[in-house]
């Protein structure tokens, strides 16, 4: 590993710890990480924005058109609607024209809307219907299967479930009485499928947390201090150390400010 | 004597050769013959059903050696070929047993696998053997033309479902618009907003409105800006002080558009600045990095969540919890739920976001909207207990009118 890459390396596991340091309080390390990664990102996803947006999706489509005749003579004209309805935008920083711009958003949001109808009407409503109307596998509950908890008890199980939870998500009727008693069932079905998402999503979340981790150590650490590693150089110890020294600078400083204001209270 | 007997061998070689080449040549034909597969047969090709066309289903009868017979056949491949004589292009493999391919094309005139409408084209499948030398060409079938239609059948059910919902819908708008009280049940993260609009304005501190990551169009971000709406008129009213930190820049634009109205509709139009509504940045966790150290540095009195959320949404509910702040949250994205419920005071979970919408407006689209919601859901259930019924009696006629083929 050359020096360069290795001075990279260690800015990178410094941007990582200064994002765990968050975890301690606001400070300027994360400030810095924060401000970096916000910058860094607004500015990349314009180009993002221009290079697989506007350029193959407008640009491009229009290209075999001429400027001078509005890039009418195009052979995909019509794509000059959304370029047009697209600048139209630009009116808001005029405070006299800037009720223009509600007309590109009336139709973003409109043709989102109509999209999504049956879209939603089809997956989660009829698929889901068809799907909840499934032939039930009676035959674990006699004979040598009996008590079996597989098939049959959780078609019943899932079935009931579903209909308990849409109950619940009935607001013209107060959830009293019997149907507030179905209701309730409703929510802990929901709240028993909102456990198991949530254990599981934490999982990933801590093998995310194990991967920098591993980061650091196979990259940062050993490079610098494991003589075995094959991209190992002692010189890079240098930065190992310079970012150690700026953290315990900090944290040196932390303390010195949390006991002058301990002695200013006292 | 001898010569005789010379010239006799040579004239019986003469004779005897071509006989033994003929049945050697016959016999090397009939070995051949033995080796190639039967022909699939009954070759068919029609345009593909309810699609925008550029497709053919092509079918056949499998071969006599698929399986059964000399059991040789292991693939069929699809040629297809402007011209009964050919040149035949290969446009699909598939394995043995099966006997049917759609052979789908691209839409777009500049990709080589363009697909043109409306020009015929002739089919051959051919069944082949391991060798893939070994092969039995069926008879061409042609000319057949793919084309577009205007409606799928497949998604009759979905048509069916959006008529009578939008009929609902009508009614009971026609119903609320005419002044009849339609009864919502109190939904307790909903009555809290007013709650910790009150206490952030006796503590002097902001209220933090997060619309989440969903764009402009999507329905959860809808149901946001109408409770934006709500919020930011009572935070008017109050003269509190609200941030709205965007992910998206279109959603930015309208929530700037709502909360300026909101201002109006309080009487404040002089204490609204664009400066309420603000873009950060269109990355997921750069934009969570902004909004958790405003979190810490604003240290606002309410944090409200609503909208599209994805992984962000423990990480910024964890330190709105650290912050102090109450929590009110809600999102239909399912697999954050229970992150909201662990970490906020309030959530609103799935379709309580649409209903708090409705319920805080109180205005008849809305509210007759939510009426034909709770209606259909009605149906459902009724439909999804009649239809179980129906599927452990074998009546699937029943069951096949809710199927949808995409």
């Amino acid at each position: 590993m050359e020096f360069g890459t290795y001075l990279w390396t260690t800015f990178a596991a410094f941007v990582i710890l200064a994002t765990f340091s968050f975890l301690y309080k606001d400070n300027p390390f994360y400030k810095f990480a924060e401000h970096l990664v916000v910058g860094v990102s607004a500015g990349y996803f314009v180009i993002i924005l221009w290079h697989n947006g506007l350029v193959p999706n407008l640009f491009h489509r229009l290209a075999d058109g001429d400027w001078y005749l509005l890039w009418m003579n195009s052979s995909k004209p019509w794509y000059i609607i959304p370029a047009i309805l697209g600048v139209l935008m630009w009116t808001r920083f005029s405070k006299k024209y800037s009720w223009v711009s509600r007309w590109p958003l009336a139709v973003y949001i409109g043709v989102g809307t109509g999209l999504a109808i049956p879209l939603e009407m089809s997956n989660r409503v009829n698929k889901q219907l068809y799907a909840a109307m499934a032939e039930i596998d009676w035959s674990n509950f006699w004979g040598s299967r009996f008590l079996d908890v597989s098939a049959g008890y959780s078609d019943i199980i899932i079935f009931v479930g579903a209909i308990a939870a849409l109950i619940y998500f009935f607001f013209s009727k107060a959830h009293t009485g019997v149907f507030g008693g179905v209701a309730t069932f409703g929510i802990w079905i929901l709240m028993i499928g909102f456990g198991a998402s949530f254990g599981y999503t934490v999982m990933a979340r801590i093998s995310l947390f194990i991967n920098r981790i591993q980061y650091m150590d196979n990259y940062w650490v050993q490079t610098a201090f494991d003589t075995s590693n094959p991209n190992f150089h002692a010189g890079f110890q240098i930065l190992f150390w310079l970012l150690v020294a700026v953290l315990i600078l900090y944290i040196v400083r932390e303390i010195m400010a949390h006991l002058k204001t301990k002695a200013q209270q006292g | 004597m001898k010569y005789k007997l010379v010239v006799s061998f040579l004239l019986a070689l003469l004779v005897a050769v071509p006989v033994v080449a003929q049945q050697d040549t016959t016999l090397a034909d009939t070995s051949a013959a033995a080796m190639l597969p039967a022909p699939a047969t009954m070759v068919q090709a029609k345009d593909a059903d309810n699609d925008h066309g550029h497709a053919i289903d092509v079918t056949w009868e499998l071969s006599a050696d698929d399986g059964q017979g000399a059991g040789t056949v292991l693939s069929y491949e699809i040629y297809r070929s402007e011209s009964p004589d050919g040149p035949f292009e290969q446009r699909g493999l598939v394995p043995s047993q099966k006997n049917s391919y759609t052979d789908i094309g691209s839409r777009d005139r500049e990709s080589p696998d363009y697909f043109p409408d409306y020009i015929d084209f002739y089919y051959r499948v051919d069944a082949v053997a391991a060798d893939s030398a070994d092969r039995a060409l069926s008879e061409v079938f042609g000319p057949v033309h793919s084309y577009g239609q205007w409606f799928n059948t497949g998604r009759i059910p979905v048509m069916v479902g959006v008529l009578i919902f939008a009929i609902l819908t009508i009614l009971f708008v026609t119903i609320a618009k005419k002044g009849r009280e339609l009864y919502v049940r109190p939904l307790a993260g909903i009555d809290a907003v007013d709650d910790a609009i009150g206490r952030a304005t006796e503590m002097g501190k902001p209220i933090l409105y997060v619309l989440g990551l969903g764009t402009a169009d999507q329905i959860a971000t809808i149901a946001s800006f109408t409770i934006l709406g709500r919020v930011a008129k009572r935070v008017a009213e109050y003269h509190t002080k609200v941030i709205v930190p965007c992910y998206d820049p279109i959603v930015m634009t309208v929530a700037q558009e709502i909360v300026k109205s909101a201002y109006l509709d309080a009487g404040r139009p002089d204490e609204y600045s664009d400066d309420i509504v603000y873009f950060v940045t269109q990355s997921q966790f750069a934009y969570v990095a902004a909004v958790n150290g405003t979190m810490l540095r604003e240290l606002p009195a309410t944090n409200i969540y609503m909208g599209k959320f994805y992984a962000e949404s423990l990480i910024l509910a964890e330190t709105g919890a650290v912050a102090g702040s109450i929590q009110i949250s809600g999102t239909d994205e399912i697999a954050q739920i229970p992150f909201f419920i662990v970490a906020c005071d309030y959530t609103l979970i799935g379709e309580e976001l649409y209903a708090a919408s409705a319920y805080l407006g109180r205005e008849p689209v809305l509210l007759g909207s939510l009426k034909a919601q709770d209606y259909a859901k009605a149906a459902i259930i009724v439909l999804a207990i009649v239809g179980i019924v129906a599927a452990n009696f074998g009546w699937t006629y029943f069951t096949e009118l809710f199927q949808v083929v995409d």
